[in-house]
């Protein structure tokens, strides 16, 4: 799909979470990657989005794995973020 | 209300975490209509961080008893917890836990298929005798299994969930009574009205009114806000629990066995501080003592980092074996969160909020109850809460470990029957709302679109967490907390004042935050001005200048009114329902 402001705006409120530690990692990633995603990498952050925390938090933390080739850019980014000096 | 949309339930639920999607399920199994507002998606409620467990006397793996629960709740509660309310909830939580079982909740379990209990501090047989075993949990995923249980249960039962939508304020009508809630629905910007014959709030904790929480982005305290612009008081919000090491900046928890390994404390100029408060335990000290210590380094100049606000710790001496074997995980958490190795550099910390032990005054019934004509608890007429926004009071000063998910099944399903049974007696029909009952929200969102030469919603935000953290955090005196009083008033005044620069309407993200910054700082007015008053020290409330629990002056709760800011207070519940009264001893460990 093609992206509005607002349809960018949802994904941004949606990336709030219930876990502090995703809190952390994807206000990084707002702040950092977001705006740079093209349409295609939207639909995928949208679908990652959908993940349950706990779930979501594996990945990103890498302590399990996705074989869906498509979510491996974002999730590399996501990662990134974990390893970054927060201070 | 010309312009505003109406919407009529039976009764409407603000939150769908544990408590709130507790009672909507009480209610729609009842056959009444139910709608709960969630400003995210149920499951992503910040119930799911909740790993340790859930408390209840099964006996299924030791011998245990709910007196037993009951005696260490209110020795946790340091006293100030209402007998008749723990003792209900721990009498009420076996069948609360199997409950929950039936309904499909993933609970690990002993060889002959009943539910496994683990050992958890605090939990204790025989009247603090010697540890039980009482948690049942979920792997670690305790709080992620109820909170899926839950929903799906809610699913069947038809409670219409109202996800992505804010709500804004409390409806209260000539007489006081509570008629329904305003709200903001996040894709189209709409304001509506949520006309109710009940409402219940069940918006979890405001941990985020400190700098240093392990508090999800989304728990800004929305309930508490409300009740503090509706003129309903806030319960014992002095009362927050800590924990000594968070990685500073991100929260996320450093556990006590590193200290326990041999991991030490230093301050900005290199010292082992500890050594000098504590010159025999040094950093092995009990947790509130190593917390307050850590925040008197700071708050005298002696915190490590660009701000001066952290300490250090330091675990490299121990060598990398140590730490690869011992510590894995601790070091996976500090060079995720805090971009340091542990193996070559100490780990910046800071005592990290976790817990409100105060909230919204409910007796254990689920009915918020207010002073009035002279009488400390009387109801509000179609108001009720549950959960970390509710004050039953079963926490007291300090909340027991695995009690707070008990905590919401047993106070969603207990406040859920009383909606019921005041919908069926007593308002069969909708009380009529008050005229123009949107306009005080509508006024809000106003005043925020119009600011001119306003302040950002982050800077305030940041000015907030930064008095509450050094002055209404674990080291508290006298002199500290007047000053924290005049700032955090200060700061109340900026927040009048915030400025959005996208003034869009839908999914309006900036606007959001504003509106929960208005939340937030109730609560950070309300907790200062409690903890200022409170000239005791009693469970996490730890005041430097009174060291001792004062049961003759101060076992009682504070009610702050955040209007006319002023403090009022009423007396513990000394009567459990059918047991005798545990009466105040020396809390020693």
């Amino acid at each position: 799909m093609t992206y509005t402001q607002a349809d960018k705006n949802r994904l941004r409120w949606r990336s709030r979470r219930g876990l502090l530690e995703l809190d952390i990692v994807f206000e990084m990633f707002l702040e950092h990657d977001f705006e740079g995603l093209t349409d295609a990498e939207l639909d995928v952050y949208q679908d990652l989005l959908m993940l349950p925390d706990i779930d979501l938090l594996e990945l990103v933390d890498g302590k399990t794995d996705t074989t869906d080739a498509r979510l491996a850019p974002i999730l590399a980014r996501l990662r990134h973020w974990q390893v970054v000096k927060q201070q | 209300m010309a312009n505003v949309a109406k919407r009529q339930f039976d009764a409407v639920i603000v939150g769908a975490g544990g408590a709130g999607m507790r009672a909507a399920l009480q209610l729609s199994e009842a056959g009444l209509k139910t709608a709960v507002l969630s400003k995210v998606f149920p499951t992503r409620s910040h119930t799911v961080a909740a790993q340790g467990g859930i408390s209840a006397s099964l006996g299924n793996v030791q011998e245990d008893k709910w007196e037993w629960h009951m005696y260490d709740t209110v020795k946790g509660s340091d006293w100030l917890g209402d007998q008749d309310a723990i003792e209900f909830m721990c009498k009420t939580a076996p069948e609360a836990v199997i409950e929950l079982e039936h309904f499909g909740m993933p609970f690990d379990r002993v060889e002959s298929g009943r539910i496994y209990q683990r050992p958890f501090g605090g939990h204790t047989a025989n009247f603090g005798e010697k540890p039980v075993q009482r948690a049942c949990a979920a792997a670690d995923r305790t709080g992620h299994a109820l909170l899926h249980t839950l929903y799906q249960r809610n699913v069947r039962a038809n409670t219409q969930f109202f996800v992505e939508w804010m709500a804004l304020d409390l409806i209260r009508d000539a007489d006081g009574d509570v008629v329904g809630v305003t709200a903001l629905e996040m894709e189209t910007g709409e304001v509506y009205v949520l006309h109710a014959k009940a409402v219940l709030f069940a918006t979890g904790g405001a941990g985020r009114i400190y700098a240093a929480s392990t508090n999800a982005f989304i728990n800004t305290g929305d309930g508490l806000g409300m009740c503090a612009r509706a003129g309903i008081p806030l319960e014992d919000m002095e009362f927050w629990q800590f924990h000594p090491t968070g990685v500073a900046g991100a929260g996320v928890l450093i556990t006590e066995g590193v200290r326990g390994e041999g991991g030490i404390l230093l301050n900005a100029n290199g010292e082992r501080f500890m050594e000098r408060y504590a010159p025999t335990l040094k950093d092995l000290a009990p947790r509130d003592f190593v917390s307050r210590c850590m925040a008197l380094e700071v708050l005298e100049g002696r915190g490590a980092g660009k701000n001066k606000d952290h300490v250090l710790l330091k675990l490299d001496h121990l060598g990398p074996e140590v730490i690869n074997h011992r510590l894995p995980s601790i070091r996976e958490i500090a060079i995720k969160f805090a971009g340091v190795d542990p193996i070559k550099e100490p780990i910046p910390v800071i005592p990290t909020t976790h817990y409100q032990m105060g909230g919204i005054p409910t007796n254990y019934l689920g009915e918020v109850m207010v002073p009035k004509d002279g009488n400390p608890e009387v109801r509000v007429n179609g108001f009720y809460a549950a959960g970390e926004c509710a004050c039953a009071s079963v926490h007291g000063a300090n909340r027991l470990g695995t009690n707070s998910l008990l905590d919401l099944v047993v106070f969603g399903k207990s406040a859920g029957d009383s909606m019921i049974e005041f919908i069926k007696n007593e308002r069969p029909t909708h009380k009529p709302l008050p005229e123009n009952a949107a306009d005080f929200s509508l006024a809000r969102i106003a005043r925020l679109e119009n600011q001119t030469g306003g302040e950002e919603v982050n800077v305030v935000r940041e000015a907030m967490q930064k008095t509450i953290q050094l002055r209404a955090g674990v080291f508290r005196n006298s002199e500290n907390m007047a000053l924290g009083v005049k700032e955090i008033a200060e700061v109340a005044e900026r927040a009048k004042r915030t400025q959005i620069k996208d003034k869009s309407k839908v999914w309006n993200t900036a606007r959001i935050e504003a509106l929960e910054l208005d939340n937030l700082i109730e609560v950070a007015v309300a907790t200062m001005i409690a903890a200022d008053a409170r000239k005791e020290s009693r469970g996490a409330h730890s005041h430097d200048d009174f060291e001792k629990r004062d049961d003759e002056n101060w076992m009682k709760h504070s009610l702050f009114f955040n209007q006319e800011r002023r403090l009022d207070y009423k007396p513990v519940h000394t009567k459990p329902l059918t047991v005798d009264y545990i009466p105040p001893k020396e809390r020693t460990f």
